[in-house]
C-alpha cells in the first residue's frame, strides 16, 4: 500500500500542492510530441540523467516518516530501504552513493512532484498498478519489494481469520491501495466493515494500542514496523493468516525516458546479481580477477555493459561498492522489524526476486 | 469613458494569462500523459467511507463518494456554527457579568483555548475520547445509552411515515408562530399594551403536532442500540471522530465568537443602557431590546468571518479520521491521480459554503443595519 502517508493537513496545503503542479506543468515548455528514440544507440537522449549530471546529484523523494524505509538517523541521514534504492542509483551514475539529496513527499505530493520533474524518482514503497502506469504518465522500472496487505490484531481478542472480522472496525491510513483492498476483501465476502481512517502514525498507533479499532490493515511490512515501533508490546499482537493483495512495490519515474528507465532497472538487477554471486561491499574487489565471464562482464572488465547504459565500466562495481548487494540492503534496513525476507528471496532460494542476466 | 476603457483592458489581462495558463497546463498534461478531465467521476469509487448522511457502498462512482464528503463537511459545519453561536454568546455575556469569579472564569477560557493551535485540541480531544473503556466494557447508564471508545450510542424513533407529517405540522407551526409573534410585537408598539406570545405557541408548537400524531396513530417504537461482537448495533452513534472534530470546532471558535459578542455589547454606549433603565425596563428586556439590536450591528461582520473559518478549519477532519470532503478527494487523487480535477471541486465545494455563508450573513446584516432617515 505504500501509499498511505501524511496526507495534506487542509485545504490549504492541496491547494498550494496543486498550484505547484499547474504552474511548474504550465512554465515548463511542452516537450516535443515525439522524443527522439534512437533504438539502443549508446548515444540515446536521456533529459532526465542529463539533468541529473548536470546537477551534480540525483534528486530522490521518500516518504521521509516510516522507520526501516525512509526515515532520517540522529544525525539527519536519510536511511532505510527506499533511501539505499536512490543511493545505488546515484552509485551507478557518479561512483558516489552520496549524490543523492533526499525529498520527504507525501502520498499527495508524490505524482505531482515526479509530473512536473521537481525530483527524479520517487522511491517511496508505491504499488505498481496498471492506472498509475496508465493514466499518470509514469512507470515502474523494478520491483524493488514483494509484499502484501494483511491484518493485525489484539492476540487477546481471540480473532483467528479475516474472515472473522464481519462487523468489525477496522483503521488503516487515507490515501492509499490498502484502503481500497480492504473494501474489496469485505465487499467480496459479504462481511461489514467500520472504516477508521487516520492520517498520522502517532494517531493511529493510539488508535491501536487504545483498541479504537479491532484490526489494523497495511503491508506486512508496514505492520512489522508498526510492532517494531511500540516495543515489547507488540508481542501483544498478531498478523491474521489471509494476505489480500499483491503489493509489488517499485520506484517511480516519469514515463518515456528509455535511458533512465533502463538504468533503474538495471542497477536493481545488479544488486540481485550481485547476492547471487557472492559478491558484497566488503569483498567486490575479490572478484576483479574471477574468471567467470559472466562476472568479468559485472565488473566492467570484459563487453561495453556500461557504456550500453550510457554509464561508466565499472557501474556495477560503484553500486555494490556503494549500498552493498541486494541482500545487503534488506538486512540493513527490514530484517531489523523482524519481518522474514519471504518472497523478497531470490529465486533460487526460494523466493521470487529474479536476476536478470546481465550480457 | 476613459475608465471603462480601463476596466475592460485589466479584464481582458487577467482572462488572456488565466487561458494561457489554463492551455499550457493542459498541453504539458498531455504531452506527460497525464489523463485529465471529470470523466472519472462516474467510474465506481471502491473507497469505504463510515459515516454517510445519505446511502453509500463502495461500489458507488466517485461523484457519489465527493457528495458524501461535501455532506460530511457541512453537516460538521453546521452544528459546529449553531453550537459555537451559543457557547460563544454565554460566554461573552457571562465575561461582562458583575460576579467577579464568572468573569474571571470566561476570561480564562476565551485566553486558554484562543491560544492553543486548533490542531493540537482536536489530537487532544480524539486522544481523551480514545480513553474511554471498549466496547465490552462500554458504559451503559441508562437503558439503550452505551459510551465506549467506539462513540455515544443511543435509541432513536424507528421513523414512520407518520412522524413524517408530525414533523410537517411542527415546522409549519414554527413558522406560524413566528409570524404571529411579529404581529403581536407590531401591536404592542402601536398600543402600549404587551401581549403573552406564549400560548399560541404552545398550540401552534405542541398542540397541533400531537393532534397529527394521535389522528394517524404514530406508532412509539424506538431502535434500541445493543452491543455485538466487535461493535454497537442498532440505534444511532456518534462516531468518536465526529464528535472529537464537533467538539474541537466549538471550543475553539466559541473563544473568538465570546470576544467578538464581548466587543459588540460594550460598544453599545452605556447612555443607552441608563436610558433603558430609567424607563423601567428589567435587565433581561433592556439586554433583548436595546443593547443587543445595537451591538448587533457591531457583531455580525467579524461573526461572518468567524463562521467562514470555523466552515474552513473543518478541513483539519482528517488528521482525527472524520472523512470530509478533503479527506475523500484526496484518497481519491492517490487512486486515480486527478490532482488538478480534483483539488478544483475542493476549492469549488469550499468557495460555495463560504460564499453562502458570506451571502446569508450579508443579507442578515442588511436588515439588522440602521435605517437612517
Amino acid at each position: 500500500m505504500s501509499t498511505n502517508g501524511h496526507r495534506p493537513r487542509n485545504i490549504f496545503n492541496a491547494v498550494a500542492c496543486a498550484a505547484t503542479l499547474v504552474a511548474s506543468v504550465a512554465i515548463a515548455q511542452p516537450r516535443p510530441a515525439s522524443a527522439p528514440v534512437a533504438a539502443a544507440a549508446p548515444s540515446v537522449a536521456s533529459p532526465t540523467l542529463n539533468a541529473i549530471k548536470a546537477r551534480g546529484q540525483l534528486i530522490c523523494g521518500v516518504g521521509g516518516d516510516r522507520p526501516g524505509f525512509g526515515f532520517p538517523d540522529a544525525r539527519g541521514v536519510m536511511r532505510g530501504f527506499d533511501a539505499d534504492v536512490c543511493r545505488s542509483i546515484a552509485a551507478a551514475i557518479f561512483g558516489n552513493p552520496d549524490k543523492v539529496r533526499f525529498v520527504s513527499l507525501t502520498s499527495l505530493t508524490r505524482f505531482p512532484s515526479l509530473q512536473s520533474g521537481e525530483v527524479d524518482i520517487v522511491a517511496r514503497f508505491t504499488t505498481w498498478t496498471l492506472t498509475r502506469e496508465a493514466q499518470l504518465g509514469l512507470e515502474v522500472p523494478a520491483i524493488h519489494f514483494y509484499d502484501g496487505q494483511g491484518f493485525l490484531v489484539k492476540k487477546k481478542d481471540g480473532i483467528k481469520s479475516a474472515h472473522d472480522l464481519g462487523g468489525a472496525s477496522v483503521c488503516f491510513q487515507p490515501g492509499s491501495t490498502g484502503e481500497v483492498n480492504a473494501a474489496d476483501f469485505f465487499r467480496a465476502n459479504k462481511l461489514e466493515m467500520k472504516p477508521v481512517v487516520i492520517e498520522k502514525m502517532e494517531q493511529m498507533r493510539d488508535a491501536i494500542v487504545s483498541g479504537r479499532c479491532d484490526a489494523y490493515t497495511n503491508d506486512t511490512a508496514q505492520l512489522a514496523s508498526f510492532k517494531a515501533s511500540i516495543g515489547s508490546a507488540g508481542n501483544d499482537y498478531q498478523v491474521l493468516p489471509e494476505i489480500i493483495s499483491k503489493e509489488p512495490l517499485g520506484a517511480f519515474i516519469r514515463k518515456g525516458d528509455q535511458r533512465f528507465f533502463d538504468i533503474v532497472r538495471w542497477t536493481h538487477a545488479a544488486m540481485l546479481n550481485a547476492e547471487e554471486f557472492g559478491m558484497t561491499a566488503a569483498n567486490i574487489d575479490k572478484f576483479r580477477n574471477n574468471s567467470n565471464p559472466a562476472i568479468q562482464r559485472f565488473m566492467g572488465e570484459t563487453g561495453d555493459l556500461g557504456a550500453a547504459l550510457g554509464l561508466d565500466a565499472q557501474w556495477a562495481v560503484n553500486v555494490v561498492k556503494g549500498v552493498g548487494n541486494y541482500a545487503e540492503i534488506y538486512e540493513r534496513s527490514i530484517a531489523p522489524l523482524g519481518l522474514p525476507r519471504g518472497l523478497n528471496r531470490l529465486l533460487k532460494d526460494g523466493g521470487i526476486q529474479y536476476a536478470a542476466p546481465m550480457r | 469613458m476613459r475608465r471603462v476603457v480601463w476596466q475592460v483592458l485589466a479584464a481582458l489581462i487577467v482572462i488572456g494569462v488565466f487561458s494561457w495558463l489554463i492551455g499550457n497546463a493542459q498541453a504539458n498534461l498531455g504531452a506527460r500523459n497525464v489523463a485529465s478531465g471529470f470523466g472519472f467521476l462516474q467510474r465506481e469509487a471502491g473507497l469505504p467511507i463510515a459515516e454517510h448522511l445519505i446511502p453509500y457502498t463502495p461500489a458507488d462512482s466517485y461523484l457519489r463518494a465527493l457528495v458524501v464528503g461535501m455532506l460530511n463537511t457541512l453537516w460538521v459545519a453546521f452544528w459546529g456554527i449553531v453550537l459555537a453561536t451559543i457557547l460563544g454568546t454565554v460566554i461573552g455575556v457571562a465575561r461582562l457579568s458583575k460576579n467577579w469569579l464568572l468573569a474571571k472564569l470566561m476570561s480564562a477560557y476565551v485566553e486558554f483555548f484562543r491560544d492553543l493551535p486548533l490542531l493540537l485540541q482536536l489530537f487532544l480531544w480524539y486522544a481523551l475520547l480514545q480513553g474511554l473503556p471498549p466496547v465490552r466494557q462500554a458504559i451503559h447508564p441508562i437503558a439503550g445509552v452505551y459510551l465506549s471508545n467506539r462513540g455515544l450510542s443511543f435509541p432513536v424513533l424507528d421513523w414512520q411515515t407518520a412522524h413524517s407529517w408530525t414533523l410537517l405540522a411542527f415546522i409549519l407551526g414554527l413558522i406560524a408562530t413566528v409570524i404571529s409573534a411579529k404581529r403581536a410585537t407590531r401591536k404592542s408598539l402601536d398600543d402600549g399594551r404587551q401581549r403573552a406570545t406564549w400560548p399560541t405557541a404552545v398550540l401552534l408548537m405542541a398542540v397541533m403536532p400531537a393532534t397529527v400524531v394521535i389522528t394517524l396513530g404514530a406508532p412509539f417504537a424506538l431502535d434500541m442500540p445493543s452491543p455485538r461482537s466487535f461493535n454497537i448495533r442498532g440505534g444511532v452513534t456518534v462516531s468518536p471522530e465526529f464528535f472529537a472534530l464537533l467538539f474541537g470546532l466549538v471550543i475553539y471558535n466559541a473563544a473568538f465568537i465570546a470576544e467578538i459578542v464581548r466587543s459588540g455589547i460594550q460598544s453599545v454606549s452605556h447612555g443607552q443602557i441608563e436610558a433603558s433603565r430609567a424607563l423601567g425596563l428589567k435587565s433581561s428586556n433592556t439586554l433583548k431590546w436595546i443593547v443587543f439590536p445595537q451591538a448587533l450591528r457591531v457583531i455580525v461582520p467579524p461573526l461572518t468571518s468567524q463562521y467562514l473559518n470555523l466552515a474552513k478549519q473543518s478541513s483539519l477532519a482528517v488528521a482525527i479520521g472524520y472523512q470530509d470532503i478533503v479527506s475523500i478527494a484526496t484518497t481519491a487523487m492517490n487512486q486515480n491521480g486527478q490532482a488538478v480535477e480534483l483539488v478544483a471541486i475542493i476549492m469549488g465545494v469550499y468557495l460555495t459554503i463560504s460564499l453562502s455563508i458570506s451571502a446569508l450573513m450579508n443579507h442578515y446584516n442588511a436588515r439588522i443595519a440602521l435605517v437612517e432617515r
